[in-house]
């Protein structure tokens, strides 16, 4: 099977966000990125499933040229080679512009299979998958928790999160995109042979010319929404909050949880 | 002509989906905004009781879409059925609960619409230079305003976001909506439905419950908060990231995924506090926090909290506790 992994470069969740000057967006300089979370995961099903298939993978992203460290990483665990929507017009994008510039890519090679991750860690709309599956034309699934290819390579049984506790199984006919949630199954690590080679393995850049996508098409140009800033959520209700010493914050955190919220 | 704004209701076994009724009430609240009128959309096959039911609400009709093909729920159905109509009838906005089955579908409607979506919406602002919609980003630590452009506009609405029991009542008429033939194509098979493998612990009676985070840092790190859930007497839970690494089963995962509970105490330790979290936990009487980040979105809904590592709160945790029991 030949199959497309997309994968998204998102700040770490463990960095501490600034809010950048002018309010529009966080401050990038100096934040570690990793790879999206549901993209490892992703990334991982693809790779096995080309192993069990004697197939390979291609990895797609789209971003500035930091964007390259995740294509390298995913190169080092085992994909074939990489494709980065390098140009800077393909920047600033909603899920509709990101998604069409990324299915316009996609749509140059032909896949049996498209993986995505079921939600960005940043902007989170949770829909670049299906808008790809749109551009193609092909069924998809979200929040997938299970593939099996059915014998022949016509159809896929995969299995669907549902909200509480339960799955659905579907039956899908390929080729298909499937958005991958996190935790079907464990992503491996790269070994030090993986990291040598990728050093040699391709990373194809495109602009949005290579796509016969004009620069207004993608990017914050080619979007229908316009994020205007973002700043940190009002609370809900003032939490009390202990800081310092731990020993003395949780003899006060007791003491208050007897006392005032009388719940011990 | 005045705006129409769509309220496209999710349903299942003949009920309306409990987040359907907080798309009604923000999708009244956007038609009074933009000076437009509301009407509720159901797809499905033999849906007649249900739009009877909606039919008591204050909009300008029910419309129901009655196909076989969309007995079932396939993003194929819904997607050419929602694009097929509403590029005839031209509502300016179709508001959405923010469900999975939305989720899964609505990137393509928007696709096949060319038409904006505001998805996760929590807020709206109607000023002078049009609407402004709230959305989280960056797993809730941060809120972003948006705007959009050109119509329609596709907005899902984050549960709790708009209240269900403010819907207004009123007296709708019920009429067909028309849909171009071929226009439903169901483009799956569904074949069943699961329990998630292991659901076998009922999180949902406890009084107490303990629950880890990512940030334990892994398991063999657990053991000081199955001292503190002892020491309380409380059931072990957790985050989805837990379960995923596998550190816990993933029977004791809260969230939107896993179970909603709503005991007495609520106790999170290295839980940042994502949306999908809390929906599974925010009903809790007493919720406290530990998060060494003083800006975790956690601690916006808590009671109480504690900044620092959770390493070493932990076991000073367990050893108050249980001074005060002792
Ligand atoms: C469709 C969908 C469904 C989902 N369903 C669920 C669900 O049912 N349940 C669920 O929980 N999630 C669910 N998620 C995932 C959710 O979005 C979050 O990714 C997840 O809840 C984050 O878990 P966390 O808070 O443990 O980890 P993180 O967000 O990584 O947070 C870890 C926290 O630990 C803190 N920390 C780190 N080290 C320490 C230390 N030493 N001491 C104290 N604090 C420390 C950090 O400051 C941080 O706040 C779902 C996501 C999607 C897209
Ligand atoms: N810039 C990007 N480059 C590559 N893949 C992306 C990009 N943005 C989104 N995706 C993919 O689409 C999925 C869903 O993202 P989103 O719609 O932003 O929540 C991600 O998990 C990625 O797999």
């Amino acid at each position: 099977m030949k199959i497309a992994v997309c994968v998204k470069q998102v700040p770490d969740s463990e960095a501490r966000l600034r809010v950048a000057a002018g309010g529009r967006w966080i401050e990038e300089e100096d934040l570690p990125f990793v790879i999206n979370e549901s993209d490892e995961y992703a990334l991982e099903e693809g790779l096995g499933l080309a192993e069990k298939s004697g197939g390979e993978v291609v990895v797609f992203s789209l971003g500035p040229a930091r964007v390259r460290e995740a294509l390298r990483k995913a190169l080092a665990l085992g994909a074939a080679r990489a494709v980065h929507l390098a140009d800077p017009a393909f920047e600033g994008g909603d899920a509709l512009a990101t998604g069409r510039a990324l299915g316009a890519a996609l749509a140059q090679e032909s896949f049996d299979l498209v993986l995505t991750g079921s939600q960005s860690d940043d902007l989170g709309y949770g829909s670049t998958g299906s808008v790809i599956a749109g551009h193609l034309g092909w069924p998809h699934a979200w929040l997938v928790m299970g593939v099996e290819i059915e014998e022949g390579g016509k159809h896929a049984k995969v299995t669907r999160e549902m909200e509480s506790g339960l799955n659905e199984v579907l039956r899908l006919e390929l080729p298909a995109v499937l958005e991958i949630q996190a935790g079907l199954n464990q992503p491996r690590y790269a070994s030090l042979k993986g990291i040598m080679q990728a050093k040699r393995k391709e990373i194809r850049e495109l602009a949005p010319g290579d796509l016969a996508l004009a620069a207004e098409q993608v990017g914050a140009a080619g979007s229908r929404l316009e994020l205007l800033e973002v700043s940190v959520p009002e609370a809900g209700h003032e939490a009390q909050i202990f800081e310092g010493d731990p020993v003395a914050a949780a003899a006060s955190l007791v003491e208050k949880l007897r006392k005032e919220a009388r719940v011990l | 002509m005045a705006t129409t704004v769509w309220i496209v209701l999710q349903h299942r076994d003949g009920k309306l989906h409990r987040m359907s009724r907080e798309a009604l009430c923000a999708g009244q609240r956007l038609a009074a905004a933009v000076g437009g009128t509301a009407e509720a959309v159901l797809l499905g096959s033999k849906v007649e009781g249900l739009a009877a039911e909606v039919g008591g609400t204050a909009l300008a009709r029910v419309l129901v879409a009655d196909d076989e093909g969309l007995a079932q729920y396939t993003p194929g159905g819904w997607v050419g059925a929602l694009a097929a109509a509403a590029g005839e009838r031209k509502p300016g906005y179709l508001v959405m609960p923010h469900t999975y089955q939305t989720v899964e579908y609505a990137g393509r409607l928007s696709q096949a619409l060319d038409a904006p979506w505001v998805a996760e919406a929590v807020g709206l602002e109607a000023g002078d230079g049009g609407l402004v919609w709230r959305r989280p980003v960056l797993a809730g630590k941060l809120q972003a305003r948006v705007r959009t452009r050109g119509q329609p506009v596709l907005v899902s609405v984050q549960s709790g976001a708009w209240p269900a029991d403010e819907v207004e009542s009123g007296q709708a008429p019920v009429e067909p909506l028309a849909l171009a033939a071929g226009a439903v194509a169901p483009d799956r098979e569904v074949l069943g439905v699961e329990q998630v493998a292991g659901e076998q612990v009922d999180l949902t009676q406890a009084q107490v419950i303990v629950a880890v985070g990512r940030g334990v840092g892994g398991p063999e790190k657990m053991e000081p908060l199955r001292e503190l859930a002892q020491a309380l007497g409380a059931e072990l839970a957790a985050s989805r990231p837990v379960i995923d690494n596998g550190w816990l089963p993933r029977d004791r995962q809260i969230g939107s995924s896993g179970q909603t509970v709503a005991p007495k105490l609520y106790l999170a330790a290295g839980i940042s506090g994502a949306i999908q979290h809390l929906v599974g936990m925010k009903g809790s009487q007493v919720v406290v926090a530990i998060n060494k980040d003083r800006e975790a979105p956690i601690f916006k809904i808590a009671h109480y909290g504690i900044v620092g590592d959770l390493h070493e709160v932990v076991p000073a945790l367990t050893a108050a506790v249980r001074e005060t029991a002792g």
